[in-house]
């Protein structure tokens, strides 16, 4: 099982200092949690991907490209990436790219996006945001899996001959989750592909996330690709962690309060038990954690949300040393004596590689020279 | 006998109020004038102002918390909903509309609804027209002709005025019962159950 942060990359002021960083404070900061995760032994780091303020991670691929060069094991992937208001082509493109450059340590999670006025500054319209997503995805694999693509849909100017660059790795492209809260149909296109499903089940009551969960395994089964206890299915969690519980509360609670998510409503102890929020020692969080499995079943990817509301570098840096420390390595262990044999793994580059029956270049080079207008046979013949 | 579930939304904010206490002579003529066509009816009451904070922390989080989503699942489940709510400043209540503002858009299309309001004075009586069968217009719900309103000299007692009220709330309740007993019981609505339009039709842009 992996275990990983997701960040969503908001720049929020710290309501007990009442000072917010910069940009290029938060930008840094963020560099230095995805090192930090590596450090201690976590699998996955995820980011986010946002067009307006507070967020500053519009262009993920950039910062995950400067993590994959200052990490050497971290699994890089996304939370979300907008198959919405992002053109494929420039997609496919993009994560190819990373995916080299990170010698395959790629994967990435696509979601629809919930604010309205992003959509419009794309040249989109948040009302078609499900057929968007089953366009775009469609049209994205194809620009992964075939060399050169002839396609017209409903929402991009149509491509005639298109090959996207560079191919991905190996010839296998990056593995895909999906993401959705609360969209059955989002569930029925991971389904429907074999993709992985995520839940952010962070925010909602955890029966949301299992009827979520049960739909997404039951319709990959029925769309052949394997029983419905073998699909893919990652979770969101959201945890603070002092030695002591009662000093994680109090020191978490200011931020809960002026939280710009649930700030201002519910008490910290009632969203912790409507939702998976724990705030407390590590060893409540491992109980809480184990909890998931009875009502998702064993799944294959778990990240924490560490990072948010204001939190300063300093604190995040320390709970990663508690995850890394104490509590993913019980995780790790009561997770997997838990876990059957023949529920696989999340996919990695390597076992999509060795599931594809090996590596294969698949470069595509050009019939002629643009500029001096050579056939590749002339050219090499020289 | 058949059985039906009526959903009452109380929005008084007092103990007793006179919300609830137009509510439960609604409710009472409802069930006896089921009785009369041959139906047997299970009351569930929800007193929003139990909800106030609960609505409120919904607003924000997105999620109708335990006991919220209890009563929103026994309004969108019920066969017919009673929805009687103070009027505030020639409208609904606040509180009322935030419990209808946190129930999905779709969840009560063609549900037969009986509306009743409450005030001090008798020049609010048509913000039942004005303002709430729009917003019940607006849910696509099916709403009974009469609407019922009661002011505080509704209830001086066994005058002109109680006996206006009374022969109101027996027609309203008539109407909803006829709209009750026309329709077969309210089937549960699962988002989760298997999609009778493939993928390969969503692929198509069907």
């Amino acid at each position: 099982m992996q275990f990983g942060i997701f960040t969503v990359s908001d720049i929020t002021q710290d309501p007990t200092t009442g000072r917010t960083p910069t940009e290029a404070e938060r930008i840094k900061a963020v560099l230095a949690i995805a090192q930090k995760a590596e450090e201690v032994g976590l699998d996955v780091f995820a980011l986010g991907e946002h067009h307006n303020p507070p967020f500053f991670s519009s262009s993920p691929t950039t910062t995950l490209a400067h993590v994959a060069a200052t990490t050497e094991k971290l699994q890089l992937s996304t939370s979300t990436t907008l198959i919405t208001t992002n053109d494929p082509v420039k997609i496919a493109e993009d994560y190819a790219m990373l995916q080299h450059l990170a010698d395959g340590r790629v994967d990435l999670m696509m979601g629809r996006g919930n604010t309205g006025p992003v959509y419009p500054w794309f040249g989109q319209d948040i009302r078609n945001g499900i057929e968007l997503a089953v366009e775009n995805y469609a049209l994205l694999r194809r620009l992964w899996t075939e060399d050169v693509v002839d396609w017209q849909g409903k929402y991009r100017t149509p491509l005639q001959g298109f090959t996207s660059t560079p191919r991905p790795l190996d010839g296998v492209p990056p593995f895909v989750w999906h993401g959705s809260i609360r969209s059955p149909q989002i569930a029925e296109q991971a389904a429907y592909y074999g993709d992985g499903f995520f839940h952010n089940h962070i925010f909602w009551p955890p029966e949301h996330t299992q009827r979520m969960v049960e739909f997404y395994r039951r319709r990959y089964e029925h769309y052949g690709h394997g029983s419905a206890d073998q699909a893919i299915v990652g979770l969101g969690g959201q945890v603070f962690m002092r030695k002591n519980s009662q000093d994680a509360v109090d020191e978490f609670r200011p931020y809960f309060d002026n939280a710009p998510v649930y700030g201002h409503g519910p008490s910290l102890e009632e969203f912790s038990t409507e939702t998976p929020l724990t705030v407390g020692s590590p060893q409540q969080v491992i109980e809480r954690t184990l909890g998931f499995r009875d009502y998702v079943g064993d799944y294959q990817r778990q990240l924490f949300l560490i990072d948010h509301a204001g939190l300063p570098l300093k604190t995040v840096l320390e709970q990663l040393d508690l995850l890394g420390e104490e509590v993913v390595p019980v995780l790790r262990r009561e997770f997997a004596a838990l876990k059957p044999a023949h529920v696989p793994d999340a996919p990695t580059h390597a076992s999509r590689v060795a599931a594809a029956g090996g590596a294969t270049d698949s470069t595509v080079h050009a019939a002629g020279d643009s500029v001096t207008g050579r056939s590749r046979e002339e050219v090499e013949a020289r | 006998m058949s059985t039906r579930t009526i959903a009452v939304v109380s929005a008084g904010l007092s103990t007793p109020s006179s919300t609830r206490l137009l509510a439960d002579r609604l409710t009472a003529a409802t069930v006896a004038a089921l009785a009369d066509r041959g139906i047997s009816a299970t009351v569930e009451v929800v007193e929003l102002r139990e909800h106030a904070r609960d609505l409120a922390d919904n607003l924000l989080t997105g999620f109708a918390n335990t006991s919220l989503r209890a009563a929103v699942d026994t309004v969108v489940g019920a066969d017919a909903v009673i929805a009687v709510t103070p009027i505030f400043s020639a409208s609904y209540s606040g509180l009322f509309k935030t419990f209808v503002d946190v129930l999905d858009r779709d969840a009560l299309v063609g549900t037969p609804v009986l509306m009743g309001a409450t005030a001090g004075t008798a020049r609010h009586s048509l913000a039942l027209e004005h303002a709430m069968r729009p917003l019940f217009a607006y849910l696509r719900a099916t709403v009974v002709p009469t609407a019922v309103f009661a002011a505080a000299e509704d209830w001086a007692g066994a005058g002109e005025a109680d006996r206006a009220l009374a022969d109101r709330v027996t027609r309203a309740a008539g109407e909803l019962a006829d709209l009750v007993a026309g329709r077969p019981p309210a089937a549960p609505v699962d988002p989760f159950a298997d999609p009778t339009t493939s993928f390969e039709d969503l692929l198509r842009g069907a």
